[in-house]
């Protein structure tokens, strides 16, 4: 089972050394939650992919950490990951904010709708 | 222990909003809950994976690569400080949510952490039947076995099986309690000293513990150098 623990090495991303970004002691970004690992691994994945630059993720990043009624400490820093995030992928044409809202939604009803105990899925929410 | 999170969660915790990050009811049944920004980022994964844009493979790939180091360093700390400091240890068996809180470790949900003390009669195994149940504050991201449904099934039905695949095998006569994690309560396996290391300060002996150690897939052992990987 601890043989799942192995995964492909993959080269670092440009990304890690976004601007504030939280990191450990050897240079690694550290989450503290879940969905910060996720929000990263996305963004990292589409810069991999081309969908957007190096330079235009730290101008959407940097808009965002540097907006208006952020937390003094960087305790929301993931906050501003992922509206920079949302922000380009709109800006790209791959999706709007309607659709995004309307699907975040979607997302709490269905796991408000999903016992403990069983995987959270979109097609859990009751109005879909 | 237990009593102080029922103090703690009382009624006023019914009743909130679901997107409120410390609205957690107590009410079981209704323990699943996304924050707006879990739904968020759950939105966009929808979104890209639609659009043919993501590979959840890939993914998972990614968040393992940068999976961070910290997080289990900081239950090895808490472990090593239980095993160097009696007072501590007591403390962390009476409330570990403060106790852990004191070294600076805070889950950011809110969630209660309760200290699970391995014995000579008794090992612990932590498991969660949902994979988002998982002591982040101190053990950082959870490895993809704890939450693969092989492990969340199996954990509870064979144990022993299972710490067996893990290379763990207990005396016949030893117990095994296995954990299962909830939205509000985490658990923390603190597993036993090893011999022969009377002499080692709260540093060396954090080295001597592993993830797997803290989850109950493992033991702490002198010859498991592998540390807070």
């Amino acid at each position: 089972m601890s043989a799942c623990e192995i995964g492909t090495e993959l080269p670092p991303s440009p990304l890690a050394q976004s601007v504030g970004l939280p990191k450990s002691p050897e240079g690694d970004p550290v989450f503290a939650e879940p969905w910060n690992a996720q929000a990263f691994a996305m963004t990292v994945h589409l810069h991999q992919k081309g969908v957007f630059t190096w330079s235009e993720w730290a101008a959407a990043l940097s808009g965002e950490v540097h907006g208006d009624g952020r937390a003094e400490d960087g305790s929301d820093y993931f906050d501003c990951w992922v509206a920079a995030l949302c922000g380009l992928i709109i800006e790209k044409g791959i999706a709007d904010d309607e659709m995004i809202i309307g699907l975040q939604e979607s997302w709490q009803r269905a796991a408000e709708a999903t016992p403990h105990g069983k995987p959270i899925e979109l097609s859990n929410d009751p109005m879909r | 222990m237990h009593d102080d999170d029922h103090h703690h969660h009382g009624d006023h915790d019914h009743g909130h909003g679901h997107n409120h990050a410390h609205g957690h009811g107590h009410d079981h049944h209704h323990d699943n809950r996304y924050t707006d920004m879990q739904a968020r980022v759950k939105a966009l994964e929808t979104v890209l994976t639609e659009k043919g844009l993501l590979d959840p493979a890939a993914i998972d790939a990614i968040v393992e690569t940068y999976e961070t180091k910290v997080g289990p360093r900081n239950g090895a700390h808490v472990v090593a400080k239980a095993w160097s400091d009696p007072d501590f240890s007591d403390w962390l068996k009476r409330d570990a949510t403060a106790a852990i809180a004191s070294l600076g470790y805070t889950g950011r949900q809110g969630e209660h952490m309760r200290a699970v003390f391995n014995t000579p009669d008794t090992h612990n195994l932590v498991v969660c039947t949902l994979c988002s149940c998982y002591p982040w504050a101190v053990l950082g991201l959870p490895p993809v076995w704890y939450k693969a449904p092989a492990y969340r099934s199996r954990a509870v039905i064979d144990p022993r099986g299972v710490l067996a695949e893990f290379g763990v095998t207990l005396p016949e006569d030893k117990k095994i309690r296995v954990w299962d994690s909830t939205a509000e309560l985490r658990y923390l396996v603190i597993p036993e000293r090893p011999e022969g290391t009377e002499g080692l300060d709260e540093a060396a002996l954090a080295a001597l513990v592993s993830r797997d150690a803290m989850i109950g897939t493992a033991i702490a052992s002198t010859t498991v150098a592998r540390a807070a990987e």
